[in-house]
């Protein structure tokens, strides 16, 4: 039996399939496939672009759409997933998804486009306490990406650039449309491009952290979200959680697919 | 569950805080959703199909605003919303 979970997130749209395996006494799931369609201009009908993503991850994994048991969807556009059979915050399946990649992550950080929020999970990765900033982008994906692009970097060499710098420059905006102004000064001033860099996302990670300590930060501590790509994030926000390590899955922004596809496998 | 509805900003920290747990032991139906002048909470059906409160979506970045006039300058001497929930689970952080 399959189940399939997909995530529609503001920029892209993730599709999971789990395959249940038949162990006897013991049955366990495997993962399955995994798709991501980024949704370009023309399918900015999230419709179109759920059907298109889920079509598409069905033909890589050579499976029949009746195949599939169950499809939950989750994440922001989750109730435009027509197709799907019941849908889940984005909460649960990252917590849940989190905790099936590491079984000891206690505190899952979520940092995608346009959110990020704190959750804190149970062993079984249920929901125990969340925050979310409801409000702004500045701890979010959309925001560094906003920010490289002030810098005329690409998000990689964004990320990287930002390794290369050890000043702790503060940025006191807290809205991207202050703060993208505060970048082009620091510009202005000739500071070097990789300093800023590290201040746009020590700065994230400072707003990311509000949010954890608002639940608070039990470790392990992981992350998951496109952000997982970005290192000079991962270092900011490591320095300011003050924790040993901050665990990085295998293919991050699949994570909260693949709990939908695991809170569908419990449903079906 | 404690699930925390709100934001912070440059002004300070806005969240009103549920604990769903207590939710489901509610002695009063609904109570929050009556006492709120503003209407902001709801009863939702949760991921793990629990009955439980929330607050709205539409009022979530703007709880400064919104919670204003419970607020002691507003002449109220507690929140109705905590006052309601007999139950002890909602919270605010400001």
């Amino acid at each position: 039996m399959y189940t399939a979970g997909i995530d529609m997130g503001a920029r892209s749209v993730k599709v999971v399939f789990l395959e249940e395996l038949k162990v006897e006494g013991a049955p366990q799931l495997k993962w399955g496939v995994k798709k991501t369609h980024i949704m370009f201009p023309e399918d900015l009908d999230m419709d179109v672009a759920a059907e298109k993503a889920y079509t598409e991850a069905l033909q890589l994994a050579g499976l029949a759409r009746e195949a599939v048991g169950r499809v939950v969807a989750t994440g922001a556009g989750r109730k435009q997933v027509k197709f799907a059979q019941d849908n889940v915050t984005e909460v649960s399946a990252g917590a849940r998804g989190a905790v099936f990649m590491h079984p000891s992550a206690r505190t899952v950080i979520d940092v995608g486009a346009e959110e990020g929020r704190g959750i804190k999970a149970a062993p079984d990765g249920k929901v125990v306490d969340f925050a979310g900033n409801e409000k702004c982008a500045a701890g979010a994906g959309a925001f560094a990406e906003s920010m490289s692009r002030a810098l005329q970097l690409s998000l990689k060499d964004f990320g990287e650039a930002s390794l290369r710098s050890e000043k702790t420059i503060p940025m006191n905006a807290q809205c991207t449309v202050f703060a993208e102004s505060e970048v082009v000064s620091l510009i202005h001033a000739n500071t070097p491009k990789e300093d800023i860099a590290k201040a746009v996302l020590d700065a994230v990670a400072s707003r990311v952290c509000a949010m954890a300590r608002r639940v608070g930060i039990e470790e392990d501590v992981v992350l998951i979200g496109g952000m997982v790509h970005n290192p000079g994030f991962v270092r900011s926000l490591q320095g300011a959680l003050g924790v040993d390590r901050v665990l990085l899955p295998d293919l991050p922004e699949y994570v909260g697919a693949l709990g939908a596809a695991l809170i569908a496998a419990e449903i079906h | 569950m404690i699930a925390n509805y709100g934001y912070k900003d440059g002004s300070g920290e806005y969240y009103i805080s549920i604990d769903t747990d207590k939710c489901l032991q509610c002695p009063v139906e609904q109570a929050c959703t009556r006492a709120c002048p503003k209407n902001m909470f709801e009863i939702i059906t949760d991921d793990y199909d629990d009955q439980v409160a929330a607050i709205k979506q539409a009022h979530r970045r703007t709880l400064a605003y919104d919670c204003t006039a419970c607020k002691p300058a507003g002449g109220y001497a507690s929140l109705p919303c905590a006052s309601a929930c007999t139950a002890g689970a909602i919270k605010h952080s400001w």
